[in-house]
């Protein structure tokens, strides 16, 4: 998994914040990915989504390079942030938000 | 014994919790991507335990995941989760 967890660190760091899911933001094909897109969306916050079911590679090498079984995963500023649950929580909570100002990331007024 | 109950030992076993919710929620994704038909697919998990108190989102999440072990992937598909400590 070299070439794929090298791909991923540059992703992240060339991009403030990077949602790895299922599909595309414009077409999620699965809830979870799908609730995520809705989030940032939401918050205004401009994202690189990443198609996992493209490269059956990355698939597998986003869960060993984060440590986490599932997807979406979030990462701001090369920080791995959560899944759909934490997101969810920590958007309802204003968490999410803080985090994003914290990291100078653009939020837009809901 | 089925996926949830499976779920339900693995967590009790790790955990003690003082509350474990488990909805199968599997019917509700019957011809999406991941279901199979017959098998225990998607849960969603409410938890209460004292292990989760100081711990970070991630980190929880983590120790559920390392609990459940081989069941995520497979036969969990889907799975959401809420982890709380006793207090909050």
């Amino acid at each position: 998994m070299g070439s794929v967890s090298e791909q991923i660190k540059k992703d992240i760091s060339d991009n403030d914040v990077v949602l790895y899911m299922k599909g595309t933001p414009v077409q999620p094909m699965c809830g979870f990915s799908s609730m995520a897109v809705q989030i940032l969306s939401h918050m205004g916050v401009k994202f690189k989504g990443v198609n996992v079911l493209e490269d059956p590679n990355l698939r597998q090498g986003i869960k060993d390079f984060a440590n986490w079984p599932t997807i979406p995963q979030l990462y701001v500023k090369g920080e791995f942030v959560g899944g759909c649950d934490i997101m969810r929580e920590m958007y309802e909570s204003g968490e999410l938000e803080e985090l994003m100002k914290s990291k100078s990331v653009a939020v837009s007024a809901g | 014994m089925n996926v949830a109950d499976s779920i339900r030992a693995r967590l009790t076993a790790a955990f003690a919790p003082a509350a474990l919710d488990i909805s199968d929620e599997s019917h509700l994704h019957a011809g999406h991507a991941g279901h199979r038909p017959g098998v225990s697919t998607h849960f969603r998990v409410a938890i209460v335990a004292a292990a989760f108190a100081g711990k970070s989102r991630v980190e929880r999440q983590r120790l559920v995941f390392a609990a459940l072990g081989d069941l995520m992937g497979n036969p969990i598909h889907a799975f959401a989760l809420s982890a709380k400590a006793p207090d909050e």
